[in-house]
């Protein structure tokens, strides 16, 4: 028992359990983290479907009379030096990183999710093997390992991307599915399973997994987050995605020098396009952290 | 405890051990895959096997691993397929450049979010501890190559106040000029550390704050500040320690984005020239010097962490 | 001795704020605590009783105040001091005794210093503070002083970071110490050393004590009053001799009813419960917080506070009806109950199960640490088995070891209705699976958060009986309403059931395939004393309706001897006594059992000589030669055998029928030399 009285350690009736569970659902959508979180997201998500729809001009429509102008009615975010619309490439750009962020992120979790519950179950030698593979991985920045395998595997692919960000980040996922499981496999509850003949799939699924999908949510959320952060960042140094589409990354590597010259919007509408969808990630994955946690 | 660091030696070693064979295998994964890479699709076979036989990739992949992890082992990091010049050449005066920006970048970001970290516990809940807190967290999930531009766009551009190169044009700079240059690209590093080590640190604090220890330090009759002090403090800052080792990687990793929006001649921009021309030899060699640091860092980390807990030391000599 | 109460609450108001809203943890306590004498106070989980602990100290959580109501140490109003005035009195007038103690110090810093610290802060210097220290460590009788002083507090027992801790208390020469349930967590025969030395220094000293405890037994022992505490409210108090053998507030009442105090058993008595469920914290009452659990409440119970009434002789009761109290009506379920036990023992039959030589040894690092060490055991049919034994005895995993959740090493034999069973359960047929069962202590992790209380009961009969869905579902509905488990929440996750119920919906799982035998680890350990007494009735509902056998594990040896046909006494992975319950309990017992009983207090008061154990448990991976117990043992002077305790392990011989004991000494001798 607790010295100071908290407030778990007391029994309660149903009608009060019932109200704490309305409680919750209310504070996940009070929590302003959450709420703008998600509004936020949401809009990108449209931009991202209806992208070409809404924008006013086309993504590689140049106009030569408009090179490097300023923003105006016109172009609301000015042109680039290619005379193109920095609004509607902001715009149409949109699918690319969410689509690319999303595939990598859902990939890694699965694969990382499924080696962090064999090797936090069955432990043994397969856990000890694993663990080391890991340790060796998260040994090398993220960044690197990914230009290391896109060069290797070769170039401006998408795709390529994709699979490369997803199993580059299936190491540290599996790391945190496997140190929830390990807690998860000592209560009683696995054991009680046991006694009742259940067959190892079963557990693993139907009892255990059950209990680590809230962590893994959460830890999806997160890694949602680092890989918009990664796939910006590959983008911006030009390995891994092609030339063609418009792409926010790419947008700000080929404007960015003319800062010098004063030019500014072509660079500061796509980071700032980079930086909200980050930002809302990360609130998304705040609100829930702190409402699961409480 | 003497046993305990020649096992955690070892398996460093072992860590390095098998970050060489991950390295190797990924840029071997297909077969002629490397002067396939290099010479561009227009390359004749004739022009692969010849460039096959001079970087040694026609042998096993065994031998090529064994010989290329004996020259490693050396000191020997390879020819440059581009130059055909030792790869020590090109990347170790790269090495110095980026370990200054490093240590620069480090000096700057430890101490500030350990005080993040610090004052957002002890105002907990307050609207202090949401800005540092959120504000850190948010600020983390925005690439470093963006804050450098927006850095450069507004303490570089329009009030200019530090330079929008971190490689200073005079010849022979002072140290202070050399680190003056480096401050905006350490900043760039700064924002995108500072929220993941001040949470760190704040949970650590408040952990330490709540504990039953510190209850009964006041109760001995201690003043509160004199038991955080005395008491909470030292036990508080334990799981900095493993965390910003956990950080180096990230460090490490931000360099390459920083390094070319502030046009430093920096392993990272060697590193992001090789991936463009599939300069394997530069490839491997860098990453390899990546994971060694980055191991070696943790390695100290976790010395250092084994020395300071008690419960870490005392199960070792047991 | 001057007449100014060392402590007195006067009308303690002490609120918490959760969520937003202000809760009463306690409603107006007013009590006083005389110079050098010991009070005590009682009550269950959630009653506020730390809550007064910590105010007299003035020491809240963050999220708590004082209401109202004055806190006075020696007349002083604390409750109006500043903080560098209470700073003061806790440095030289007041000290507390933590109930964990490992955590309750700093883990980085040695206990050495953190001792000389309170010699420093009453003014020693550097070189003084660390003599004093050790001559401290000396005094709460820890051998090697200058050892300990440079361990850490993870390095220490619980029984001796205890006495550390007490060492800290002491050190500033306290007028009063404020021991917040000090000895709960440690073993029996540990904690009767803490508390025996408490008793000591206090006589040494002539401190006053605030004693908080829920354990009625320990506070006979150590405290000449003692006051009553429910759901914040201070509900009786007197003389402890007189509250527990007169009580006049029906919590009381049922309280002492709840509790398996010696002499009862099963067969002849029915454990008394008290209605519905403690009170969440904070809730709001007009009227007497006791009257929806009380037998005795009438309209103007719920609608007016009572007033504290004397009794007589300092003993008080907040009750309207304290004349009627103690003949209140008993809350038992009537049940005709046998007197003839040893019938139907007979009755019972054969043997069910069959342990011989159960062994399992771990290594760890390098060494092989025998956990359990060649136990043999009988469980016969509708009978309960008790295991006693403090902590590394090797219960649980003798447990695990009987239901195959660990594998034996080879030799061992578990037979079942006379079939051998494999060693680990995945060899074993789902018949057997399902005959053999476990309740665990901690219904919280073993219950499937996730799943519905229909659902884990239901997939149990499923699996075991081999059912369909949909009958399972319908048998889990008819158990779990045989456990008395309201149909209403049988759609209920257990995070929203209390402890009590959880651990209904744990016996109505175990019971899902009609065991045969069902081991019940420490299953009320965690449970308020009222609630426990629910669970007790249940079991012994149970044995009686189908026959059930029982393993019953418990370091409470009260609840043992009261469920308990036969009694196994473990030490050290090795049973030391086994017999029939009255047997063991009643002696000649082995000298551990002997020390065992001695160690436990009783409620009655009576007094029990106590053996103590010199020493403190040794470890597995490194047990003594000849009998385990012998540096330890308090019979093994002068009876004559000591060469043979001390090279020769003793074999589990049968001393008498059906009672066996491993031990040289022989029965006769024990017979006399333990006459009381």
């Amino acid at each position: 028992m607790s010295n100071v009285e908290s407030v778990n350690s007391v029994v309660r009736s149903n009608a009060e359990r019932k109200q704490i569970r309305k409680e919750r659902l209310a504070l996940l959508r009070k929590n302003k983290a959450f709420v703008v979180g998600t509004t936020i997201l949401f809009f990108w998500i449209v931009l991202a479907v209806f992208g070409e729809l809404i924008a006013p001009y086309a993504a590689d429509e140049m106009s030569f009379e408009f090179t490097g102008m300023a923003p105006s009615s016109q172009f609301w975010f000015g042109t680039d030096s290619l005379g193109q619309d920095v609004f509607s490439r902001v715009l149409i750009g949109t699918r690319s990183i969410l689509v690319m962020s999303f595939s990598a992120t859902i990939l890694g979790t699965i694969v990382g999710a499924s080696i962090g519950l064999a090797s936090g179950y069955f432990k043994g030698a397969l856990d000890t093997v694993i663990m080391r593979l890991l340790e060796a991985i998260s040994a090398i920045p993220v960044l690197i390992i990914a230009l290391l395998a896109i060069a290797a595997v070769g170039g401006r692919s998408p795709v390529i991307t994709v699979l490369v960000i997803g199993f580059v980040f299936a190491p540290n996922i599996a790391r945190t599915v496997r140190a929830t499981v390990l807690g998860e496999t000592e209560l009683e509850y696995v054991a009680a399973a046991r006694l009742r003949a259940e067959r190892t799939p079963h557990i693993l699924f139907r009892e255990v997994l059950p209990n680590v999908l809230p962590p893994i949510i959460v830890e999806f959320t997160v890694r949602l987050g680092y890989a918009i952060f990664a796939i910006a960042t590959l983008s911006f140094l030009g390995a891994g995605v092609e030339t063609g589409s418009p792409n926010w990354g790419m947008q700000i590597s080929e404007n960015w020098s003319s800062i010098f010259s004063n030019t500014w919007w072509p660079t500061l509408f796509p980071a700032l396009a980079i930086a909200s969808l980050a930002v809302c990630i990360n609130l998304i994955s705040d609100g829930l952290l702190e409402v699961f946690e409480i | 405890m003497k046993k305990y660091i020649l096992k955690r030696i070892g398996l460093s070693f072992l860590t390095v051990f098998i970050v060489a064979a991950i390295v190797f295998f990924m840029t071997h994964i297909l077969p002629g895959n490397v002067a396939r890479r290099y010479l561009g699709r227009d390359a004749t076979p004739e022009d692969i096997e010849y460039f096959n036989i001079k970087f040694g990739l026609d042998k096993s992949l065994v031998t090529q691993f064994t010989t290329w992890l004996g020259k490693l082992i050396r000191g020997d990091l390879g020819i440059s397929m581009q130059t055909e010049n030792p790869v020590s050449d090109l990347i170790l005066p790269a090495i110095g450049y980026s370990a200054k920006l490093a240590a620069v970048a480090f000096i700057i970001i430890v101490p500030i979010s350990i005080i993040g970290g610090i004052a957002a516990a002890m105002k907990r809940g307050r609207t202090t501890d949401r800005l540092i807190t959120v504000g850190g967290l948010s600020a983390s999930v925005i690439p470093e190559f963006i804050w450098a531009v927006v850095l450069v766009l507004i303490f570089g551009v329009t009030f200019e106040i530090f330079p929008v190169t971190a490689f200073p044009e005079a010849s022979n700079p002072s140290l202070w000029t050399q680190v003056y240059y480096l401050i905006l690209p350490s900043i760039s590093l700064l924002l995108v550390l500072f929220g993941y080590i001040a949470r760190i640190t704040r949970a650590g604090v408040i952990e330490a704050l709540e504990s039953d220890y510190l209850r009964t330090a006041v109760l001995k009759g201690h003043s509160r500040k004199t038991a955080v002090v005395r008491h909470a403090l030292r036990n508080a800052l334990l799981p900095t320690i493993a965390v910003v080792a956990n950080q180096i990687p990230y460090l490490i990793g931000g360099l390459v984005a920083v390094e070319i929006v502030f046009n430093y001649p920096g392993f990272g921009t060697i590193l992001l020239t090789a991936v463009g021309a599939h300069d394997f030899s530069i490839l491997q060699a860098g990453v390899m010097i990546t994971s060694t640091v980055i191991v070696l860092f943790q390695l100290l980390a976790d010395i250092l962490f084994a020395v300071l807990n008690p419960r870490i030391r005392q199960r070792i000599s047991e | 001795m001057s007449d100014t109460p060392i402590l007195e609450l006067q009308d303690l108001r002490v609120d918490y704020t959760v969520r937003g809203i202000d809760r009463e943890v306690l409603r107006g306590i007013s009590l006083s605590i005389a110079p050098g004498e010991a009070y005590g106070l009682v009550g269950e989980s959630g009653c506020g009783k730390s809550t007064a602990a910590y105010a007299a100290m003035r020491y809240l959580p963050r999220n708590g105040k004082i209401a109202g109501g004055k806190i006075l140490f020696d007349g002083r109003d604390m409750t109006t001091m500043n903080n560098d005035e209470v700073s003061e009195l806790r440095r030289s007038a007041i000290s507390m005794v933590y109930q964990n103690p490992i955590a309750a110090m700093n883990p980085t810093i040695r206990i050495g210093h953190q001792l000389a610290e309170v010699f420093r802060m009453g003014g020693a210097t550097k070189e003084e503070s660390f003599s004093k220290a050790e001559a401290a460590l000396a005094r709460v009788q820890i051998a090697d002083a200058p050892r300990v002083m440079r361990r850490y507090p993870h390095q220490l027992s619980g029984g001796m970071a205890q006495r550390v801790v007490i060492a800290m208390a002491l050190a500033s020469n306290p007028r009063l110490l404020v021991m917040d349930e000090p000895t709960t967590g440690l073993d029996a025969t540990v904690e009767a050393e803490v508390l025996d030395l408490v008793r000591e220094l206090r006589r040494e000293t002539g401190t006053a004590v605030l004693f908080i405890s829920h354990n009625l037994g320990v506070i006979r022992h150590m405290c000449d009053r003692v006051g009553v505490l429910y759901a914040g409210s201070l509900v009786e108090q007197g003389e402890t001799a007189t509250v527990l053998s007169n009580p006049s507030h029906p919590y009381t009442v049922g309280l002492l009813r709840c509790i398996p105090r010696g002499g009862l058993h099963k067969n002849t008595d029915r454990l008394d419960t008290i209605s519905g469920t403690p009170p969440p914290l904070g809730q709001h009452f007009d009227g007497c917080v006791f009257a929806p659990r009380c037998a005795l409440a009438e309209d103007k119970c719920t609608t007016n506070v009572p007033e504290m009434i004397n009794i007589g002789n300092g003993h008080i009761a907040r009750c309207f009806k304290h004349n009627e109290a103690s003949g209140m009506p008993r809350n038992v379920e009537s049940v005709t109950v046998s007197p003839t036990r040893n019938a139907s023992v007979q009755q019972k039959g054969s043997q069910l199960l069959n342990i011989d030589h159960l062994s399992k040894a771990f290594t760890q690092d390098g060494h092989t640490v025998h956990v359990v060490n060649d136990v043999s055991l009988r469980v016969g049919v509708g009978e309960t088995l008790g295991l006693v034994g403090e902590s590394g005895a090797g219960k649980t995993t003798i447990a695990k070891l009987i239901l195959g959740l660990t594998g034996s090493d080879s030799g061992s034999h578990v037979e079942l209705n006379g079939k051998d069973l494999a060693a680990t359960l995945k060899k074993r047929d789902v018949a057997d699976v399902g005959a053999m069962q476990i309740v665990f202590q901690n219904p919280d992790q073993a219950l499937n958060r996730r799943h519905s209380v229909t659902r884990i009961v239901g997939r149990a009969v499923q699996k075991l009986r081999g059912l369909s869905a949909e009958e399972s579902t319908n048998r889990a509905h008819d158990l779990l309403s045989g456990m008395r488990v309201e149909a209403s929440l049988h759609s209920a996750r257990p995070s929203q059931l209390s402890g009590g119920l959880k651990q209904r919906v744990a016996i109505s799982r175990a019971f899902a395939g009609a065991p045969q035998l069902v081991v019940c680890d420490e299953p009320t350990s965690a449970l308020d004393v009222s609630v426990q007494a629910t669970i007790l009735n249940l079991l012994v509902d149970l044995q009686k309706q189908d026959g059930t056998s029982f393993i019953f594990i418990s370091h409470d040896l009260g609840v043992v001897r009261y469920i308990s046909d036969k009694i196994a006494v473990l030490y050290l992975g090795r049973v030391v006594e086994f017999g029939e319950a009255d047997v063991v309990f009643g002696g000649p017992h082995h000298p551990y059992t002997e020390a065992l009983l001695s160690s436990v207090p009783n409620i009655d008061g009576s007094v029990r000589k106590r053996i103590p154990l010199a020493g403190s448990v040794p470890s597995p991976s490194n047990p003594p030669t000849g009998c385990v117990l012998n540096p330890r043992c308090p019979r093994m002077a002068g009876s004559g055998v000591e060469g043979l305790c001390t090279t020769v392990e003793p074999e589990l011989n049968e001393v008498e029928p059906g009672h066996f004991m491993r031990c040289h000494i022989p029965l006769d001798q024990l017979r006399v030399s333990q006459q009381k």
